[in-house]
């Protein structure tokens, strides 16, 4: 009568009292246990689907962003995988990195692995970052055989959240051909707002550097009146505040300054 | 960190601006005695779970995060949201022992408040935005200090006025909980003045 | 079968979670600065609410007390965590608009509160039933308020423009201040106000009635 004890056993447990300490453990475990088996298994396998959602947009908005440039639409539907080159690059020392796959590379898991990433002076560290990855890609597209746009991928703090997004610079190293940032958890209607077209207007055209090499750009509150300058968001001064930082920061000596000396002394070309 | 302690408590206040923990800051704020107890309460929970779910969020739940263990692949952060009630529901739980204990007088003013701590959504919601801010654990110790003080500051200045309000002439249909959003409305724009507050 | 219609149409506004039962408002304040967010959260609130009172009404004779709150907790954050990686999944744009307000819906009052009043004391039928109408009432004004905001705040409803703005060269200057945390409470308050002189038995009485001390000495 093997096969009745289990039913029986089932029985008797709904049968007893609620405060029994046996029902309790019993009750508690199963609970924890469906619960449990019901979010793993949602979360196993909404996990692809959540991949291919960030990942697509993190191609939209590239795209978006190269597509509205003049020039680069024929350039990426003329020439696909040829004038559109990604490199991976050492930070640090401003060189190109020969022996690593740019297109698997996760710049966000190198940054949290102590083996691949640094800590940033406190003094630099403006976009308060901690901690920043040794390498980085960038993508470089060209026209006619010269560099025509050079998108580095930026990060930093903003108000409440890490803002991440693409500085496409052109082919001068000193002017900004677009800013635009594909993940960022800011207010929606305040800090949001730096996704939203009418900003990301202001910034092509903007100089980064001075005739005499000194980093220039800046988000400022109010107006912008010289060429280095962007305005800033009204009611939304420390997502500006956050951007104008990490702008810096990625083209200063932590981020891609050693970079862009390179390119620019024309030490290496891309 | 002096920037995190001031921002919380008058810039971005957890009930004035976040929204947060407002159920019973509209219910329990008719008495000032009261409201301040709550809000004590709300401090102590607030500096114990904040930390802790710091640590638990940077040793066990962050992509990654279990590499001390060997297994660098794993990412835990859906369990996030389970681990940090569960942490919320046991420091309550404790907290309701220790006072039982050592301060009976307190515990009994408290009373049923005390358990309707662990769904206050300020607590979970301090938590979760320490992990999306992504504070270290120093700075976790003072957002979950001053995150508690915002929130009491907020519902003992409300209870202050709501006892004020009884002697005021208004329409009936406003009384009570009408005009507690009101005044919580006209609160919540004068905290939001504080945003421009230059910390050192 | 009137009880069950009872159930699912009082609490659109005789006894409206948002408006009379203080419930659930939080994420009535927070996530109302469009119209497609408050309906987003809607929907996850009445999945949330509906699902884990049919649970807890399923297991309601066998909760030993001890364990009680934390089993109501575990259910209904299991069920967030499953809607949170289905918009994660599904629904992305709208999943990086709520952030952390779905993981606040765990701490809802509103669902917590329908449980333990209801979904713990009564067969699944009712209880699903209890849940539906609360969930409408509370969409009802997340609705009501998510409107008022976008209409006023951006000039679009549902991202259609309804009210052409300066800066597309139409008439209407949008208040900004519909799209800060004031507004909400503002709109709430009026609502309340609204709600309660169209019935009247909602209205709160005062602890103390005011005594006229000096009407002696004046007459």
């Amino acid at each position: 009568m093997a096969e009745l004890n289990p039913l029986r056993w089932w029985r008797s447990l709904l049968a007893a009292p609620n405060t029994s300490p046996l029902k309790t453990l019993v009750v508690a475990l199963m609970v924890a246990l469906v619960c449990a088996v019901v979010v793993s298994v949602t979360a196993v396998t909404l996990r692809p689907l959540q991949q291919a959602n960030l990942a697509a947009e993190r191609q939209a908005r590239m795209q978006e962003m190269l597509a509205n440039l003049p020039g680069v639409e024929d350039l990426i539907s003329g020439a696909g995988g040829g004038s559109l080159d990604v490199v991976l690059v050492d930070l640090d020392t401003g060189e190109p990195v020969e022996n690593m796959d740019p297109a698997t590379f996760d710049q966000r898991a190198a940054a949290a692995d102590p083996a691949t990433s640094r800590e940033i002076p406190e003094e630099a560290d403006i976009a308060r970052l901690e901690r920043r990855s040794n390498f980085a890609p960038v993508i470089a597209v060209r026209r006619a055989g010269e560099l025509a746009l050079l998108v580095l991928p930026v990060h930093g703090a903003g108000y409440e959240s890490q803002l991440y997004g693409y500085l496409a610079i052109e082919g001068d190293l000193n002017t900004i051909a677009a800013l635009t940032f594909y993940e960022h958890g800011e207010t929606p209607g305040i800090g949001a707002r730096i996704a939203d077209p009418e900003w990301e207007q202001l910034w092509p055209g903007t100089e980064i550097a001075d005739a005499e090499g000194n980093l220039r750009v800046e988000v400022v509150r109010g107006r912008a009146t010289e060429p280095y300058q962007v305005a800033g968001l009204t009611g939304a001064t420390r997502t500006s505040t956050g951007v104008s930082n990490l702008v810096r920061f990625w083209l200063g000596e932590y981020g891609f300054g050693p970079f862009l000396e390179r390119l620019k002394s024309g030490e290496i070309k891309l | 960190m002096i920037e995190i302690f001031v921002s919380s408590i008058l810039s971005e206040n957890l009930v004035l601006s976040a929204f947060l923990g407002m159920c019973t800051y509209l219910a329990i704020s008719k008495r000032l005695d009261t409201a301040l107890g709550l809000g004590i309460a709300v401090v102590a929970v607030q500096t114990v779970t904040v930390p802790l779910n710091h640590l638990i969020h940077v040793f066990v739940l962050e992509p990654g995060a279990l590499a001390w263990a060997g297994l660098p692949d794993v990412d835990l952060g859906f369990l996030e949201l389970i681990s940090f009630i569960g942490v919320i529901a046991a420091s309550v739980q404790i907290l309701e022992m220790v006072l039982d204990r050592y301060v009976p007088a307190l515990y009994r003013a408290l009373g049923i408040f005390l358990p309707l701590i662990t769904v206050n959504c300020a607590i979970l919601g301090g938590s979760l935005f320490m992990v999306e801010r992504n504070y270290d654990f120093a700075e976790s110790v003072v957002y979950g200090v001053s995150s508690g003080l915002g929130w009491a500051l907020a519902i003992a200045a409300l209870a202050a006025i709501r006892e004020r309000l009884r002697y005021s002439d208004m329409p009936k249909s406003l009384q009570g909980l009408g005009m507690t959003f009101l005044v919580t409305g006209l609160m919540s724009m004068g905290f939001s003045a504080f945003a421009g507050l230059n910390t050192p | 079968m009137r009880r069950y219609y009872d159930l699912v149409l009082r609490p659109l506004i005789d006894e409206n979670p948002i408006t009379l039962q203080i419930l659930g408002i939080c994420s009535a304040l927070a996530v109302t600065t469009s119209v497609s967010t408050a309906l987003t959260m809607s929907v996850a609130v009445t999945v949330t609410v509906v699902l884990s009172s049919a649970a807890v009404s399923l297991i309601r004779n066998h909760i030993p007390p001890s364990i009680r709150m934390i089993v109501q907790i575990t259910i209904v954050a299991s069920l967030v965590i499953v809607i949170d990686q289905f918009l994660k999944a599904y629904a992305f744009e709208m999943s990086k608009q709520l952030s952390i307000y779905v993981f606040l819906i765990v701490t809802n009052c509103m669902v917590m509160g329908r449980i333990e009043a209801f979904a713990m004391r009564n067969p699944v039928g009712p209880s699903v039933l209890d849940a539906l109408g609360n969930s409408l009432g509370y969409s009802l004004v997340l609705l009501i308020v998510g409107s008022i905001r976008e209409l006023f705040g951006t000039g679009n409803l549902l991202g259609y423009s309804v009210f052409p703005t300066v800066a597309d060269g139409g008439w209407f200057e949008p208040l900004s201040l519909m799209l800060l945390a004031p507004s909400a409470f503002f709109i709430i308050g009026v609502l309340i106000w609204l709600i309660r002189a169209l019935r009247p038995a909602q209205i709160e009485e005062p602890d103390f009635a005011l005594v006229a001390e000096h009407e002696e000495a004046r007459s």
